[in-house]
């Protein structure tokens, strides 16, 4: 047995020209969740107890893309998703299309703990929610200016490379276009600045070698009403066994199609690599030419993160002193 | 080598007492689907097209559980889903919440081919149908006085077995689970493969009886209750809560892939692996294989292979 471990991430490809105070801003963040996850741990929390703590942190401050600071969907509305999986009993729970919920990671929890099923979604989710009494507030608390602002530039974008009714011409016509063709750095066709990657996640495995994993997002900014991606999907985003625990972030349709979250822990249970490896494998066998990012953590005290972007948000710590915040490659 | 087909219409406790009228009109329904399905292969229709059409046909069928004649929720709605998957290019696409849309499944393949996106739920999902135009229909052609009448009897079983405060004593789950006997968690599936290895999935279902208004099983989820690769193409059916937490079709095709399992090794192990009663899948190879393990009474299904092989079975070989 290797003690705890815990990583957390803040999603996977980053804008190169991200000012140097939102990188240090997100590195203070990130190194706020370590510590809060560090003290639940030495408290001796269990593993679930402590992914659903961080990522309610995560969620409740505004700088990355879940909970409060949600991208917006096509109608200027949030829809948030999350999922929760503790290792053990490999229970699970996972919510999407909440509206209200302030810390969706906790419904998720609650949808494991308290309800026959696995996943609700839109408004029997938000039923569910509001007879389990969890703390709800209006859709605007979500919103924030930045994102106001983002939702427009995508909308410039996507009004011509996402819209599928409409026939792609006139490409140099539009500014944010041309922004988009010019730039190397493009997720699911947007150009990175107004993609909003940032879903967050926190891996964790206790002193008693529980693995748990939990995952949240606002989703794609100027996504479809309705669309799910890959954070609330067991298997995709989100996984843990008695093995391992992983939290992915990054193109969902990439992830949704590798179930890479589980594929790091079929790799290690029917190939019989270690997580590093595993982790290694996945990130170049099974997301074909999509881009993403995971952290993950194994029974054994191990912790390791991969991605095939330019970088992603994380930070990790171990039982035996190592501490490490990152962003870039 | 070889095409190969197969399809379900549910996994679960299906006793084997079932009045003839239950049991007679679903074996008919499923060699008719056979059928279509084994017709379009011959016609050198793509896999994809293929268990979409087969799917389809079961949705239309009002003694499976999708489409119509999809079970309630504990309000009285209908709320389908569905998931269809390619295995060559793993493009995939999956609806949920739906509630006017004939045809589940196709909407799920428009959500793949013409959205940017792999998964619509609830209204945005309707509101894309609407905008392809794809048939709709009232809620009042999905639901049947059968289901209505089943939606009654969960009920006055389930009255404890859902309210998660209170513990649940063994006569009260017996109850529930021989209150109707045959597809209260049944589920509409096809796999297919054409002789040049082309693999395909779909699944569709109505969820289960009782369940809470916005609930989503495995069937749409990619990986759990629908998975296909360039090695084989599967769907699942039975207990949801049990195919998610197993990813248990993504499983079969991990074995394969990951440890070199047969399809069949792949199959059995992973059936073999979930709690009994909760899991029935079927299964074709790109080679041409078909399996069709579940670890429950019964299952509803039915396969066919360009060699000549053609089943239709509900309980396990023995008591067929």
């Amino acid at each position: 047995m290797g003690g705890w471990a815990i990583a957390v991430h803040g999603g996977a490809g980053i804008d190169p020209n991200l000012p140097t105070e939102k990188q240090e801003e997100a590195k203070l963040l990130l190194t706020r969740c370590l510590n809060l996850g560090i003290s639940a741990l030495r408290s001796n929390l269990p593993a679930i107890d402590v992914v659903e703590l961080v990522v309610r942190e995560l969620e409740t401050d505004p700088l990355f893309n879940s909970g409060r600071g949600s991208a917006l969907s096509e109608n200027g509305t949030v829809e948030m998703e999350a999922s929760i999986m503790d290792g053990p009993k490999r229970r699970c729970g996972a919510v999407s299309g909440l509206t209200t919920v302030k810390n969706p990671i906790s419904l998720a929890r609650l949808v494991m703990d308290k309800s026959p099923h696995s996943y609700l979604a839109f408004s029997g989710a938000e039923a569910f929610a509001r007879q389990q009494g969890v703390e709800l507030v209006e859709n605007e608390y979500f919103i924030t200016e930045e994102n106001k602002g983002m939702l427009k530039l995508a909308k410039e974008a996507n009004s011509i490379l996402f819209d599928y009714r409409v026939p792609i011409a006139g490409l140099e016509s539009c500014t944010a276009v041309a922004a988009a063709v010019d730039s190397p750095l493009q997720m699911n066709g947007l150009p990175i600045s107004i993609y909003a990657p940032e879903t967050v996640g926190c891996v964790v495995v206790d002193s008693q070698g529980r693995c748990a994993a939990a995952t949240s997002t606002g989703g794609l900014m100027n996504k479809m009403s309705g669309r799910i991606g890959d954070s609330p999907l067991i298997g995709s985003g989100t996984y843990a066994c008695n093995l391992c625990g992983v939290s992915c972030t990054g193109e969902g349709e990439a992830i949704i199609r590798g179930t890479l979250a589980r594929d790091v822990a079929a790799v290690m249970e029917y190939k019989g690599l270690g997580l590093q490896a595993a982790v290694d494998y996945v990130i170049k066998e099974r997301l074909d030419e999509g881009q993403a990012g995971l952290i993950a953590v194994s029974k054994d005290g191990e912790v390791a993160c991969g991605f095939n972007t330019n970088g992603m948000f994380r930070g990790c710590a171990t039982q035996d002193g190592f501490m490490e915040v990152g962003i870039w490659n | 080598m070889g095409w190969a087909i197969a399809l379900h219409g549910g996994a679960g406790d299906i006793p084997l007492s079932i009045p003839p009228e239950r049991r007679l009109p679903r074996e008919a329904a499923l060699r008719h689907c056979l059928h279509v399905g084994v017709e379009a292969l011959k016609a050198q229709n793509h896999p994809l097209d293929v268990v979409e059409l087969v799917v389809r046909e079961l949705e239309n069928h009002p003694n499976f559980n999708a489409g119509r004649g999809s079970v309630l929720t504990t309000s009285g709605t209908v709320e389908m889903e569905a998931c269809i998957m390619d295995g060559k290019t793993k493009k995939c696409g999956a609806v949920s919440g739906v509630t006017t849309v004939v045809n589940a499944i196709s909407l799920a393949r428009l959500v793949m081919e013409k959205t940017p996106h792999i998964y619509l739920a609830f209204d945005g999902a309707e509101a894309f149908a609407r905008e392809q135009g794809v048939a709709l229909m009232d809620s009042s052609y999905f639901i049947t006085s059968e289901n209505v009448e089943r939606l009654k009897q969960a009920k006055e079983a389930n009255r404890v077995q859902l309210d998660y405060t209170q513990p649940l004593s063994k006569d009260e789950k017996k109850q529930t689970l021989t209150a109707d006997g045959d597809s209260q968690i049944g589920t509409v599936g096809c796999v297919a493969v054409d002789q040049h290895g082309n693999l395909a999935t779909a699944t569709s279902t109505g969820g289960f009886v009782n369940k809470m208004v916005g609930r989503i099983g495995d069937t749409p989820i990619i990986g759990a209750g629908t998975y296909a690769n360039n090695l084989c193409a599967v769907s699942a059916t039975g207990k949801g809560e049990a195919i998610i937490r197993g990813t248990i079709a993504r499983d079969v095709a991990a074995l394969m892939e990951f440890k070199g399992l047969s399809l069949e090794e792949a199959a059995a192990y992973v059936v073999e692996a979930a709690p009994a009663g909760t899991v029935g899948l079927v299964a074709v190879s790109a080679t041409g294989e078909v399996t069709m393990p579940f670890n429950s009474t019964g299952m509803f299904r039915a396969c066919a292979t360009e060699d000549g092989l053609s089943e239709i079975g509900i309980w396990h070989s023995s008591q067929n």
